[in-house]
């Protein structure tokens, strides 16, 4: 039964299905293969914001390349999909937040992309909800929202008609040196490369070395239908702080309206929190912290909380590319908060290296051989 | 002998007995159905004791609370989804 295929992608979460649909279009001979359903780990647990990051310049270049592509199938999502062009609104409590609005600012337009200040009262204009006093903010018109796990789903049906093939509830149990992958059925299905896009499963498939890919832990709280609570999806700029500080809990204000009239809350962000289970002192803080910003948000009905994980690398960028010890295994993990929006990306800059193309950006900063040999040996 | 309760639903006066709740004061004002769902479904009381969430409309402002458990008091303002 197994034929030689050119690749086998471990994991249909939104960053596999986005690099199956990208190989099959390339012409390869492409296997998706997933435990659970499509997009049913990390994708299912994220919020689905198409954001362009600047933690450093490679993210940028990452997302904002990204969010292009993004744009370019906007007209072909689905309604299923739930694409949303609300735009972020980075929210500046004072005059330091403030600073980093202009200085944020600046760095987009530098960079092409369309942003606007907005200063003191302005925001209120904008988003009534806020509570007066907020120094200003930034607004990017050009982010936007979507349902993650159904974009997977529809990404692997793209990736079908282009001639991939997809199994669901077949268990990866490591990939094979020599290229392909061994299933926990024992049955080993050959490939010149295997590509582990696994997310926080992925260095369990390469023991014992694993990866340098940590689980990050994160609450996500969703209310009633409140059609036009707010406008934007909204985060405080401190955020920046919490996504990007050191290991301890952290919590930020951010919050997504939904298609559905619904409001999405989080952030929360725990190393080494490796259960679901919700943690109410942290969703605690995480509904008081987005209370400090929006006082009214305390008034509305939370139908579900639930728990999700990033997957973390050391320098908050993703790993794409080759093994520096082992050409046949290939990975696209390690992409923590920011999956959906480099999803995109990320497929592309695979395929165009294993076809041997070059890259629409340069792919040295995401590529696994940055992480010395070991580093990669230690999770 | 007690008094009658007024309220508003929809913005139409309804007289009721003391011990409404709003959704039964919904009921007697003509209106079945409360809201639409996701899918556009036409909903309304299903359970009347505050399990089932479907009986769920506007009162005096407060989106989403439940018909069958609060009752009606003097100038309550009661809304449903009149496109439901």
């Amino acid at each position: 039964m197994s034929e030689a295929r050119d690749t086998i992608i471990v994991g249909a979460g939104i960053v596999g299905s986005a690099c199956a649909w990208e190989c099959a279009k390339r012409g390869l001979r492409v296997l998706l293969l997933d435990a659970g359903p499509i997009g049913g780990g990390t994708t299912a647990a994220g919020m689905g914001h198409i954001v362009v990051m600047d933690d450093s310049e490679a993210q940028f270049a990452l997302t904002a390349y990204s969010r292009r592509l993004w744009d370019e199938l906007a007209a072909e999502l689905p309604r299923e999909v739930e694409h949303d062009p609300c735009g972020t609104l980075w929210a500046a409590a004072d005059e330091e937040e403030m600073a980093e609005v202009h200085r944020k600012a600046h760095y987009y337009r530098e960079r092409g992309i369309e942003v606007e200040v907005i200063e003191g009262s302005n925001l209120r204009e904008m988003e009534p909800r806020l509570r007066a006093g907020l120094a200003g903010g930034l607004r990017v018109p050009g982010d936007s929202v979507v349902y993650p796990p159904c974009a997977a789903r529809w990404m692997t049906e793209r990736a079908r008609e282009a001639g991939a093939e997809v199994r669901t509830g077949a268990r990866v149990r490591r990939l094979v040196e020599e290229g392909g992958v061994e299933l926990d059925t024992g049955e080993v299905i050959e490939a010149v490369v295997s590509v582990n896009a696994a997310g926080i499963g992925a260095g369990g498939l390469m023991m014992p070395e694993g990866l340098p890919v940590r689980g990050r832990k994160g609450h996500l709280a969703i209310t009633d239908r409140y059609p036009g609570f707010v406008r934007h999806q909204i985060i405080e700029l401190g955020y920046l702080k919490s996504a990007h500080g050191g290991g301890g809990d952290s919590v930020a204000f951010n919050i997504q309206p939904r298609k559905t009239g619904q409001m999405l809350i989080g952030s929360s962000r725990q190393y080494d929190a490796v259960d679901t289970q919700v943690e109410p002192p942290i969703l605690d803080r995480m509904l008081r912290r987005a209370i400090e910003y929006i006082p009214t948000l305390g008034e509305l009905s939370v139908v579900r909380v639930w728990t999700g994980q990033r997957a973390a690398t050391p320098d908050k960028l993703p790993l794409i590319g080759p093994m520096p010890s082992n050409s046949a295994i290939w990975l696209a993990t390690g992409h923590e908060g920011l999956g959906i929006t480099t999803s995109l990306g990320t497929a592309r800059l695979l395929a165009d290296r294993l076809v041997g193309g070059e890259p629409e950006i340069p792919s040295k900063a995401y590529d696994p051989g940055r992480f010395a040999v070991e580093a990669l040996a230690h999770v | 002998m007690s008094e009658s309760i007024r309220v508003r639903v929809n913005g139409e006066d309804v007289v009721v007995p003391p011990g409404t709740v709003a959704a039964a004061a919904a009921a007697r004002a003509g209106v079945t159905f409360f809201r639409l769902s996701v899918g556009g479904d036409r909903r309304g009381p299903l359970c009347g004791m505050g399990i089932c969430f479907e009986c769920r409309m506007t009162i005096d402002g407060r989106p989403h609370q439940r018909g069958c458990m609060v009752v009606c008091e003097n100038g309550m303002e009661l809304q449903t989804d009149e496109s439901a």
